[in-house]
């Protein structure tokens, strides 16, 4: 569960503060798909990542399920970075010169999980990727590099899966296929949060938040349409 | 096992830029080498220096006249040392093996049409014992021949081949000044040290030399040898005391004589060539410094490189000890590699200097444990910096990095 309340988030840029977000509050509660839209400058980046932890709220409170990230320790934030959450990035984010079975393996070294190999190996599976282990990144193409990233993410059985425009670099089919392993996932209890300004992906939802100017413009939950 | 997967990582990058990581390491392979083999260099030339030495006798006791202070005073100007003393020492002093009074002048030798200057020692029947000579062909002078003044002389190794050539000399006359003199065996060679030639010089009876030759009443040194080592510092102080009776020294005023020992000549030399040794080593470690400074240098170069993926591992949940021991490691690897390699070149370059110079060298353990404990301790410390930097990366800025 994700709950915030009045989060905020100013940056310096310069000498000049730029509000990111101003007083959101939100919550989100464990199994739904989300899909955060809005114009860019709207702030939905800056509240992926301050979901994610990578980032620290200015003012307001966020509890992951029971931790209050903003009195947690850089130390307890990577482990909840570890082990709660897992974050796909638009670019993909991996790492060059390792394979992509080693790309998913990394998590679980730094979580210090055993048999870290074979755990590794079914998350690939699990996205339909076992036969490519052995490629590195640069020889797979942008959807395979997706699914790899995703596969990282989701194997630390994370509670909440988070995703920076997963489709942003990806043709409309490769995109499609993406959505799927998402609403598999998803439909397998994990809690999934998508930055997308594209129409069609955020209505393969089940809410859409519309953020507008660092606020929430519209929140949009299509729950109740689904008998 | 974490710290296996970090080694992994560090070695994967070092080497997906083996050109760069072959660059860095090279400022720590020359340092090391040149550490190496600079005390290689030293050592060498110590032990080379104290085993000539040794040569001439460490537990040797040596008595000249004159005051220790007036080191310049030529011992030839002080007549107080008396061949009489000689006898008291060996006759009352326990625990010695022996003693030798001497007498030295530079004179001219002549044998036939030959002529050579050299040393003429006049000194005692046990001198050959006492400054470790050996005699190669024929014998030394007896106690006898000393007590009745002979003329007959044993030549050193030099001598023997400026007047003689290869024909065998015993039983030949030489003129020493200009008289006749026996010789009756020739002494092995020692070697040359760089300052003098110990084997340039001949021995007669002492009370030869001073009363047929030199025209002396005084000695110029007695040489007094120990039975042990621990022993010299007690026979010292019986010597002093004897000496200082016969001479009619009273209590509070200074000796007409000293009395040194020529380990402490053996030390100071040691304590010298030592010196040396730490000069040439620090001047190399000065190279290993500059090493460890390209290390530091490569890893600021490689951490500013690397923010995107110090920004992806800590999406994914490193730690900040965790990048920094990824970093220090990769530092330390460099070193280590450097290190491992300097200890190789600079075993090579000894070997080769003490094969084309004609130099000892010696690479003692303790050197390789020095340069190579230093080289790895440079990677820790000038990787430490960098290291940290990295670690301190705030991860949403590290992610954003382009």
């Amino acid at each position: 569960m994700i709950e915030i309340k009045n989060l905020s988030k100013t940056y310096l840029l310069g000498e000049i503060p730029v509000h990111a977000i101003t007083d959101i509050s939100v919550r989100i509660n464990p199994g739904e798909f989300v899909a955060i839209m809005g114009p860019s400058g709207s702030g939905k980046s800056t509240l992926l990542n301050l979901l994610g932890c990578l980032d620290l709220p200015s003012s307001g409170t966020y509890f992951l399920e029971d931790f209050n990230i903003k009195s947690l320790k850089p130390n307890k934030l990577a482990e909840v970075r570890n082990k709660r959450i897992g974050f796909v990035f638009q670019n993909f984010n991996l790492l060059p010169r390792a394979s992509a079975l080693e790309n998913v393996e990394l998590p679980l070294i730094y979580g210090r999980i055993k048999n870290s190999r074979k755990i590794a190996l079914e998350a690939l599976k699990s996205v339909g990727l076992s036969e490519r282990s052995k490629h590195r990144p640069n020889e797979l193409s942008g959807g395979e590099r997706q699914r790899v990233a995703i596969a990282r993410a989701i194997v630390n059985k994370p509670a909440i899966v988070l995703a920076d425009e997963p489709t942003g670099n990806l043709d409309t089919k490769t995109g499609k296929d993406i959505m799927d392993i998402f609403s598999r996932l998803n439909d397998e209890g994990t809690t999934i949060i998508i930055v997308t300004h594209e129409r069609d992906i955020a209505g393969l939802t089940n809410r859409t938040i519309k953020m507008l100017d660092g606020n929430i413009d519209q929140d949009i939950s299509r729950m109740e349409l689904i008998p | 096992m974490l710290i296996l997967d970090l080694f992994k990582m560090a070695l994967r990058s070092l080497i997906a830029n083996t050109m760069r990581t072959f660059l860095t390491a090279l400022g720590m392979i020359i340092g090391v080498a040149s550490v190496i083999s600079m005390i290689s260099i030293g050592e060498g030339a110590r032990q080379q220096t104290l085993s000539t030495i040794e040569k001439f006798g460490t537990n040797i006791i040596t008595i000249k006249p004159g005051r220790k202070k007036n080191r310049h005073v030529s011992s030839d100007t002080v007549k107080t040392l008396m061949l009489s003393d000689a006898e008291a020492i060996e006759k009352n002093i326990p625990l010695i093996t022996g003693v030798a009074a001497q007498v030295y002048r530079s004179a001219q030798l002549k044998y036939g049409s030959k002529n050579t200057n050299t040393t003429v020692r006049g000194t005692g029947e046990q001198y050959l014992k006492l400054s470790n000579f050996t005699i190669e062909r024929g014998r030394y002078f007896s106690k006898e021949e000393v007590r009745s003044i002979r003329k007959v002389a044993v030549i050193g190794s030099t001598v023997l081949k400026n007047l003689f050539g290869d024909s065998n000399a015993i039983g030949k006359k030489i003129k020493v000044s200009g008289n006749n003199y026996l010789i009756i065996g020739s002494t092995k060679p020692k070697g040359a040290l760089s300052w003098f030639d110990p084997d340039d010089q001949i021995f007669i009876p002492v009370t030869t030399a001073q009363k047929r030759l030199f025209g002396l009443h005084h000695i110029q040194s007695i040489d007094v040898q120990a039975k042990k080592m621990e022993e010299l510092e007690a026979i010292k102080k019986d010597i002093d005391l004897l000496l200082r009776v016969r001479h009619g020294i009273h209590e509070g005023e200074d000796s007409d004589f000293h009395v040194q020992n020529s380990s402490q000549w053996l030390n100071s030399w040691g304590d010298a060539a030592k010196t040396f040794t730490y000069l040439l080593g620090g001047i190399a470690g000065i190279s290993l410094l500059v090493g460890g400074i390209g290390i530091m240098n490569i890893m600021l170069v490689s951490i500013t490189e690397r923010t995107k993926e110090i920004g992806i591992r800590m999406a994914i949940g490193a730690k900040k000890r965790e990048i920094m021991e990824q970093f220090l490691i990769e530092s330390v690897l460099i070193s280590f590699i450097g290190g491992g390699l300097g200890i190789l070149l600079g075993v090579i370059i000894s070997q080769t200097v003490s094969k084309i110079g004609g130099w000892d060298t010696i690479v003692s353990t303790q050197s390789i444990i020095l340069a190579f404990g230093f080289s790895v301790g440079i990677g820790i410390f000038f990787g430490f910096y960098p290291a940290r930097k990295a670690a301190n990366l705030n991860p949403i800025d590290a992610l954003r990095y382009e």
